[in-house]
């Protein structure tokens, strides 16, 4: 277009666009005819606007020159650029002038270019097959070129013709059928995509419980013995089976027992604790026991004292009198005690208690009896098993283990009872069935061999004691043979089947287990009742005997044939003591073949040994707490320096013998370690150098 | 039979210098007691755990021996536990002479 000159504004300029518009009237269609629009023009009147610029004619028609240029008005005129390189500002030089009006990118694709062909294979267009694509090419480049601004359109077009040629060259099937290696049409549908829901349950956890354990030496060794003892159980079962069948209703008696009473089980618990505090109050005793020697006896050569220790009282023994002790033989702490009454017009009841050394309060176990128990014996073989005779005549066996409240068993008048209270009675050895067997003396005359068979005792008279010098008138003038009372009795330690009795009036029978009414010697020992008769433990022919006439007598049983000899000269005792009361009871030691104590019943007990004094005790002491107490019996401990002495009151005192009163040979230095039968030996001729010292010149001493 | 033992708890708590007997059983729990509660449960806790390390000690030198008592005897009294098979008995008992 040439540059069209700029003419003034005003009018001219309506003119200018008249004349313009004229010019393009191709384009104007829609204008109607120049003419009106002139003569409509002129029609107007000039409308000047008001703020229009007042000029001159002259400056009216001034001409100005606009030039067109092809510079960019937009483009700047000069640029500034800092150079690194020359550090400043330099002006570039050129500036470009191009301006953009308008772009469009387009899609055309050079047929032979790299992307092109790519296409062509990708719509499957053989590259030779130009003549089937060029018109159609053709045909999209002259749309292409018809429409300016349809850029994607044409790119679809261009590949919907692609497309197009391609089928209709499959359907050509020429040259090479090629297929299409990636024609897979993908397919993709969506199942249904079920909701979601949530659902939960909680179930109970299982119960847990925590288990710790330890595991030591010892349990390891219970489990073994309990398998042991399964093990053993199920041999038993396979040998027994009817037995067995008895022990598990017993078992099953013994389990509920001990079940359904919690308190029981308690039992040896409680024995053990009870002892443990008895322990700790009488502690001092225990000490003294155990290790106190009296020091003062290294200065006094002849003297020795008793040391009281425990004193057992029983709250029902109160009434009653200590009537017999012994020591249990194995259990060295063991002690059976009888409780009755020596009185005639006051006849109760009566008690076995057994006690213990470890606790002084209360008694190990005890037996209550309507009758007063007058003896007591502890089986040396069987320390559980004791015999006891009573008051009213009977004899009976009490186990210490058995729970039972009474006897095992107990004689009745038709069997065999003695008439009058039984003083003593003496175990045996068993007999040739192996059943248990005991003597019981009597007053009414009659010494009696009890056997237990397998569930009764059964008596046999061995002795009677008759008086052969005295008899009785009866009423109708005919000599009735009167019986002597017995009161005691012992049995030859080595020689079972010899024996000796005392009497009530003052004799002591030697007698043998053979003759039933004869007697092998008869001896006036005493003026009054004999108490006590004792074989001495290591001398086989020395006993003791302590009687009501205050004296304590030593004698020596001679062979018959010297009984000849010394015909009515009335035997005399090697020694005799006279102890100012009545005598209870006397016991020799045990360790020793010279001591032996006595009790009386003025509370006193003495000691004597005759190996350090033949006329004096060593020791004489009151042992009764109370004044007007009896002493009625006396025992010494087979293993412990220790004697018991039972009274009247129903006390058991306990006392320590001092070292003087317990002297035994001295064992020489270096010497080799004695036996027991070279210490009997020793303790034989100790005695028997003292009696040759007597028996040439026997006297009676006083004390 | 349970009378007896009944007697003989007795006769142990009515002895001189005895202050209590507590009876516990194999889980250490009291069963019967003559002290204040708060007492037996911790005598019986505290010594029924001695007791079994005592046992576990004697046992574990030698595993046919077991104990038989224990004993503790402390400046103001002195107290005696005899274990059972299924059974303590804790006896405290004051010292005379103080």
């Amino acid at each position: 277009m040439p540059p069209k000159q700029v003419k003034s504004k005003t009018a001219a300029s309506v003119d200018r666009k008249r004349s313009k518009r004229g010019a393009d009237g191709d384009d104007l269609t829609e204008m109607g005819d120049g003419t009106e629009q002139d003569d409509w023009m002129q029609a107007k009147t000039l409308v000047k606007p008001e703020d229009q610029l007042e000029l001159s004619e002259a400056e009216l028609k001034e001409e100005f020159t606009r030039i067109l240029t092809a510079n960019n008005p937009h483009a700047p005129q000069n640029i500034v650029r800092y150079s690194f390189k020359e550090r400043q500002y330099k002006q570039t030089s050129s500036v470009d002038q191009l301006a953009v009006h308008f772009a469009l990118d387009g899609n055309l694709l050079h047929k032979d270019s790299e992307e092109a062909r790519k296409q062509f294979n990708r719509t499957g267009l053989a590259e030779t097959k130009e003549e089937q694509a060029e018109p159609a090419a053709e045909a999209a480049a002259t749309e292409e070129g018809g429409e300016e601004g349809a850029s994607g359109e044409g790119k679809e077009e261009a590949g919907d013709e692609d497309a197009a040629p391609a089928p209709a060259s499959k359907a050509g099937g020429k040259e090479k059928k090629l297929t299409n290696q990636f024609n897979f049409s993908e397919r993709a549908s969506q199942t249904y995509n079920n909701p979601f829901r949530d659902r939960a349950t909680v179930t109970e956890p299982p119960p847990r419980a925590s288990f710790s354990s330890n595991v030591t030496q010892w349990e390891i060794y219970d489990a073994y013995q309990e398998d042991f003892e399964k093990q053993e159980k199920s041999k038993e079962k396979k040998v027994i089976p009817g037995r067995k069948e008895e022990e598990k209703s017993k078992k099953k008696f013994q389990i509920s027992e001990t079940s359904s009473d919690d308190i029981t089980r308690v039992e040896t618990a409680a024995k053990i604790v009870e002892r443990m505090v008895n322990q700790n109050t009488y502690d001092d005793i225990a000490q003294d026991f155990k290790y106190w020697e009296d020091v003062s006896d290294e200065f006094r050569d002849s003297e020795g004292t008793l040391l009281p220790l425990w004193k057992f009282s029983f709250e029902k023994a109160k009434k009653l009198a200590i009537t017999s002790v012994c020591w249990s033989p194995k259990y060295r702490d063991l002690v059976a005690v009888s409780c009755g009454s020596y009185d005639f017009m006051k006849q109760g009841s009566g008690l076995i208690i057994l006690w213990t050394m470890k606790n002084p309060s209360f008694p190990e176990c005890y037996f209550e009896t309507d009758s007063g128990v007058m003896c007591l014996d502890v089986h040396p073989q069987h320390p559980h098993w004791i015999c006891a005779g009573f008051y009213d005549g009977s004899v009976a066996i009490f186990s210490a283990v058995d729970k039972r409240e009474g006897a095992i068993h107990r004689c009745t008048a038709k069997n065999g009872k003695h008439t009058d209270p039984v003083w003593q009675v003496r175990w045996q050895k068993d007999d040739a069935d192996n059943n248990m067997n005991f003597y019981s003396i009597s007053s009414d005359g009659r010494i009696c061999l009890w056997t237990i068979l397998k569930n009764e005792m059964v008596y046999q008279d061995v002795i009677r004691l008759s008086l052969p010098d005295v008899s009785a008138e009866g009423p109708d003038g005919i000599k009735v043979a009167t019986t002597g009372c017995g009161t005691a009795f012992d049995f030859h330690k080595q020689k079972d089947y010899l024996f000796l009795v005392g009497t009530e009036e003052g004799k002591v029978h030697i007698c043998s287990k053979a003759y039933t009414s004869h007697f092998i010697d008869t001896i006036d020992a005493h003026n009054m009742a004999v108490y006590k008769v004792c074989w001495n433990r290591f001398h086989p022919k020395i006993f003791i005997t302590c009687s009501a006439d205050w004296t304590v007598k030593i004698w020596e049983m001679k062979d018959t044939m010297d009984k000849s000899e010394s015909g009515d000269e009335a035997r005399k005792p090697l020694f005799s003591f006279d102890l100012n009361n009545s005598v209870g009871d006397v016991a020799w030691a045990p360790y020793s073949s010279t001591v032996f104590a006595a009790v009386t019943s003025d509370g006193k007990a003495f000691v004597y040994d005759l190996n350090a004094n033949k006329y004096e005790p060593l020791c004489e002491q009151m042992v009764a707490q109370k004044k007007k107490t009896k002493l009625t019996h006396v025992e010494f401990n087979p293993t412990y320096p220790i004697v018991v002495i039972g009274d009247d009151r129903g006390n058991v005192t306990s006392l320590k013998l001092s070292p003087n009163l317990r002297k035994m040979k001295a064992e020489k230095k270096g010497a080799p370690p004695v036996d027991e039968a070279t210490k009997v030996q020793r303790e034989i001729e100790k005695l028997e150098k003292i009696l040759s010292m007597v028996r040439n010149q026997p006297t009676e001493a006083t004390a | 039979m349970a009378a007896e033992v009944e007697e003989t708890l007795k006769r142990i708590q009515g002895h001189r210098g005895v202050t209590g007997t507590i009876v516990v059983n194999s889980e250490g729990i009291p069963i019967k007691t003559t002290l204040d509660n708060s007492t037996t449960v911790q005598y019986a806790s505290l010594i029924h755990s001695l007791t079994a390390k005592a046992r576990s000690t004697v046992r574990d030198i030698d595993p046919s021996n077991d104990l038989k008592f224990l004993r503790i005897r402390s400046r103001k009294n002195e107290i005696m536990c005899a274990p059972d098979k299924e059974f303590l008995l804790i006896v405290i008992q004051q010292d005379d002479q103080s």
